[in-house]
């Protein structure tokens, strides 16, 4: 496999490796797509506790003096609001409103931000931050993706396996992030650790940003406290129960965050978030009305695992293909989203998603698709 | 990997079995092991004209959709119903409840083209 030389590869690989993982292309990386199979990966996530490697992620740091307007006029929604220590999701967009990336900005200090990018995005992320820098020198943009080693520890179990090892780091709330190691101050030339309580899974959890050299002890670590290891396939499966999008196949520079039902992302009915790349494109788009919403989709009928690019069928008539499909691990039916145009959501159309030529009645969804049972 | 003696077996990774003029057809143990978790088979129709090579069968893992092809030509006279209610057949006893159709050959000869165990073995880099 000679091209495996062009792929990049993470700090953690000789790890997986040795938890038996299945490696595979993904976004230009070489990543563990599972390790014991997805199924069972996915059911540890929502019922004890699972770790992915998200070292392909990229981490920027924003900081200085401009740092706050230049990320307002960047970013789909006010990043004014959030207080030092605390994060929140939001988008980058394109003059015309298309979505470069969906990402997370965490407030690291009163001046400085550290944001966590798509693994295959970076570069073009950072080509169009540094394309619309300011030159007055305000702004210092750090790219630290390559000096930091990234796991996501997610489940309900997850809490109690970070408090085990790092029992002196004051744990964030939800959407917060804190130092992982308090008294440990960074030394010259090394990142300071990290520890954010957010995730992709739907489940209470943890990011874990550390310096590339301690990626392996901390995976190990967390292996010895029984957390089990778990690849981009249950990632996957994981996200696509609770709706979250997946740059690349749900979002892209054609779509519009508000096509795609991150309205409450973007801050266009916020008196205090001013001009942002994409907001007058949005504002249009919501005066003109949208040409298609994402729209999430089950299976009405028994059949087989859902897919991208499967047609959907309105009354008989192509109106869209599946960006997203899975057969969902914890419902046990298939699960999709899709660009639909608004007639489709008219009561009484008769949805079907055709693969291999079959058709299977399908029906319009409510997110999340899987709902936490209530304890 | 489990590589049955008493069978003949496709490139593709596919088994049959030869009992007087019925043919079973199936997935070997290392094709199961690579698909990883089978959540879904599309065996074919019986009656179904299907011809060596081509795809006659749709296996599918939570990640993947794959194409099983039929060994030889002939017709499908028997499918396994078992597999719609539980594919996980497939993975945990491919050489038995996890075959997936019967067929009548109608050229008995392209079995002579098919791996004997031990060509499949050194195939699997066993």
């Amino acid at each position: 496999m000679s091209h495996l030389a062009l792929l990049k590869h993470t700090p953690l690989e000789s790890a997986h490796v040795a938890c038996g993982a299945r490696m595979v292309e993904f976004g230009g990386w070489y990543m563990p797509v599972q390790y014991s199979g997805i199924m069972e990966e996915h059911r540890a996530v929502r019922s004890a506790s699972g770790m992915f490697d998200i070292s392909h992620m990229g981490e920027v740091i924003v900081s200085g003096p401009g740092a706050l307007a230049w990320l307002e006029s960047l970013l789909t929604n006010r990043v004014g609001k959030l207080a030092v220590t605390r994060g929140q999701y939001t988008l980058m967009l394109d003059e015309s409103g298309g979505v470069i990336d969906d990402l997370i900005i965490y407030r690291t200090g009163e001046l400085s931000y550290f944001l966590v990018i798509n693994g295959a995005c970076r570069d073009l992320d950072l080509e169009w931050m540094h394309g619309h820098l300011p030159c007055d020198g305000s702004i210092v943009l750090q790219d630290q993706g390559n000096d930091y080693a990234a796991i996501a520890l997610q489940g309900p179990d997850a809490e109690k396996a970070l408090r085990a090892l790092y029992p002196a780091c004051d744990i964030p709330k939800r959407n917060g992030i804190a130092p992982l190691i308090p008294s440990l101050v960074a030394s010259e030339g090394i990142v300071p650790s990290l520890v954010a309580r957010t995730g992709y899974t739907g489940e209470d959890g943890f990011e874990l940003f550390v310096p590339v050299a301690h990626g392996i002890a901390l995976w190990e670590s967390l292996l010895a406290s029984g957390v089990k290891p778990c690849g981009l396939g249950s990632r996957d499966t994981l996200r696509l129960e609770m709706g979250y999008p997946l740059n690349g196949s749900d979002l892209s520079r054609d779509r519009t965050p508000l096509e795609a039902g991150l309205d409450r992302f973007v801050g266009l009915d916020d008196p205090e978030k001013g001009d942002f790349y994409g907001r007058k494109a949005l504002e249009q788009q919501r005066s003109e009305g949208l040409p298609s919403q994402l729209t999430p989709l089950k299976l009405s009928v028994q059949g087989p695992p859902l897919r991208s690019h499967y047609p959907v069928l309105a009354d008989g008539v192509a109106v869209g293909e599946t960006c997203s499909g899975a057969l969902s691990p914890s419902l046990s039916e298939g699960i999709a989203m899709a660009y639909l145009p608004e007639v489709c959501r008219i009561p009484g159309t008769q949805l079907e998603i055709e693969v291999r030529g079959r058709r299977y009645a399908a029906s319009i969804a409510t997110l999340p698709f899987y709902k936490k049972p209530s304890l | 990997m489990n590589v049955p003696a008493d069978l003949r077996y496709a490139k593709t990774h596919e088994w049959i079995r030869q009992e007087n003029d019925v043919i079973t057809v199936g997935i070997t143990d290392h094709a199961q092991s690579e698909l990883t978790d089978i959540v879904y088979a599309e065996p074919p129709k019986v009656g179904a004209e299907v011809r060596a090579g081509a795809t006659a069968a749709v296996v599918e893992s939570v990640k993947a959709a794959s194409d099983i092809y039929s060994p030889l030509s002939g017709t499908v006279t028997e499918v396994n119903d078992a597999l719609t209610t539980n594919p996980a057949l497939l993975n945990t006893d491919p050489f038995g409840q996890g075959w997936i159709f019967k067929m009548k050959a109608s050229n008995p000869a392209e079995i002579d083209a098919l791996l004997a165990p031990e060509a499949y073995t050194a195939q699997i880099g066993q």
